[in-house]
């Protein structure tokens, strides 16, 4: 559950939190859309110190490092398949013929699935401090004040307020399970997934149910009555926000800049490896 | 044997559930544990079948500290039937959900059937052995969860708020049934609110709140305490409600059972006359 709880909106005051959730969104896209653009181990480290001032300045660093942590299984998977396939059939830039066999040529392959790990490392750290740094009320208010319909809006915060009683529902039923002797870490790979069928389908099941019970209290309350909502708090953005805004636009520009016209090295060739 | 020993427990959130509990059940004893919502009732019971682990003091289930075993190795003495039977339904069919617990313990497939015929038949499920657990109505749902617990026939039951949702009907067969498990010697503990329903079994009544145990004793002598429930927001019966109301007549005031109720107000109008 250590990705939830990294996903976890917690209330404080911080300069981050007080952005636009608008402005932070456009960020995390930007950053999003650059760490595709790049598949070399430099920018994609550049892009991942980069954010660490951010989550200083918030004060999050306890729940982000542990969403990292959370993310860390996948990342592994991510390395090591990259790293299998790469060998299988290398290629790329620089290219690297088949077989791997010199020691240059292994270095590059590890810089290369190390590379897409960390870029999924970044993909996560951009969305964490996102999710870690806008209440979900916030980020309900900015999709509907971006002309998003109101079901959809509601649908999506309603989502992100059940992730902990999803978490917390899971823990009960693992607890009711373990009691009728279900041993979680027993068996081979294969088996230890089999053991988390008993888990997830009365999660599922409980909450299609709820969902269900959700809609009905709802509907006995006229949801939808009105066509047009109006609310209490709108959203403004100020001059952080355009600051932010700005930043991200231009390290967009950068970043298209460098693809198209600078070459970008492998680590390993600017450190004479 | 189940001996707790000046036990504290506290949440990973920081929630101190439990502080220096002290109490020992005994084997065919049956006992209730009461008190108010948070008092820590199921958090209690949790250290019964090693759930939770104490993280002061110690918790001795025949002897054996539950620090040192797996929850799989307690929960074949100490089955644990959960409030919410969804927690744990997942089969296909009744039948195979009583039968989950069995196979994780090991049972040859030929003694599960012999048991899983016994315990449908023992709680009247037996006509719905192929149905699907989840078309069952919420009081037969509860009870496939007691049947696929009792099923590996534990020497100790706890039941987490057995008479929620059910009509008084199945309380009173939950009654019956209970009665026949402690004459089977078995070991029957219920966490529960419903004081009507402990008037009526008469257990051995542990009263907690804020995370302690207040009082301990028989059903009679606990419950029509005014001073001692109103501390924990229970409410004695309504038989003692009355006969504490009528205590300025002369009427005895420690009275839940309603047959002694009637004998006693007989015996109080004949003297009258």
């Amino acid at each position: 559950m250590s990705v939830f709880d990294g996903l976890r909106f917690r209330k404080v005051s911080s300069p981050i939190h007080r952005l636009d959730p608008r402005a932070k969104f456009f960020y995390v896209i930007v950053m999003f859309v650059i760490a595709i653009l790049f598949g070399e181990l430099l920018p994609l480290i550049v892009l991942f110190l980069m954010q660490i001032p951010f989550v200083f300045v918030a004060g999050v660093q306890r729940e982000w490092i542990r969403s990292l942590r959370g993310a860390l299984f996948l990342a592994v998977i991510i390395f090591v398949f990259n790293f299998v396939f790469g060998y299988l059939s290398p290629g790329g830039i620089p290219r690297i013929e088949p077989p791997v066999d010199t020691l240059s040529e292994y270095i590059i392959l590890l810089e290369r699935s190390l590379a897409m790990a960390l870029r999924f490392a970044v993909l996560v750290e951009s969305f964490s401090v996102f999710f870690l740094t806008t209440s979900p009320d916030h980020l309900g208010l900015a999709l509907e004040q971006s002309h998003v319909p109101y079901e959809f809006c509601f649908a999506f915060t309603t989502a992100v307020r059940f992730v902990p009683v999803l978490a917390e529902e899971a823990q009960t039923i693992m607890d009711a399970q373990k009691a009728r002797g279900l041993e979680l870490e027993r068996g081979n790979f294969i088996k230890r997934i089999r053991n988390y069928i008993p888990i997830l389908i009365p999660l599922i099941v409980n909450a299609i149910r709820r969902s269900l019970e959700l809609a009905e209290a709802m509907e006995s309350r006229a949801w939808g009555a009105t066509e047009k909502r109006t609310n209490l708090y709108a959203l403004r953005l100020k001059k952080p926000d355009y600051a932010l805004a700005l930043i991200s636009v231009l390290m967009l520009v950068l970043a298209v800049y460098i693809r198209l016209f600078l070459p970008v090295p492998p680590l390993t060739v600017i450190l004479h490896i | 044997m189940i001996e707790v020993k000046d036990v504290s427990f506290t949440y990973p959130n920081g929630v101190e559930a439990l502080r220096g509990v002290s109490l020992t059940i005994r084997d065919g004893d049956f006992v209730a544990i009461m008190g108010q919502n948070g008092a820590g009732k199921t958090t209690l019971v949790k250290h019964f079948n090693g759930l939770l682990k104490p993280t002061k003091g110690k918790v001795l289930v025949d002897g054996v500290n539950t620090q040192e075993v797996s929850v799989a190795t307690l929960a074949r003495k100490v089955g644990f039937v959960f409030q919410n039977p969804d927690h744990q339904l997942f089969c296909e069919t009744v039948e195979d959900e009583v039968a989950f617990a069995l196979r994780n313990f090991g049972f040859k497939e030929r003694t599960i059937k012999k048991r899983v015929t016994w315990a449908l038949n023992l709680l009247d499920l037996t006509e719905y052995r192929k149905t699907s657990p989840f078309m069952l109505s919420g009081g037969e749902r509860k009870r496939v969860a007691l049947a696929s617990v009792l099923a590996w026939n534990p020497k100790v039951v706890i039941l987490d708020e057995p008479t929620i949702g059910q009509d008084h009907n199945q309380k009173e067969r939950l009654r019956q049934f209970i009665v026949q498990l402690t004459a089977q010697r078995k070991t029957v503990i219920i966490v529960t609110h419903d004081v009507e329903f402990v008037a009526e079994c008469n257990p051995h009544v542990v009263l907690m709140a804020q995370g302690k145990i207040l009082a301990e004793g028989g059903a009679k002598q606990v419950l029509t305490n005014p001073k001692l429930v109103a501390r924990t927001s229970i409410m004695p019966p309504q038989i003692t409600q009355i006969f504490l109301g009528l205590a300025d007549l002369g009427l005895p005031t420690d009275l839940i059972d309603i047959h002694e109720a009637k004998e006693a107000l007989l015996n109080f109008l004949e003297a009258d006359s």
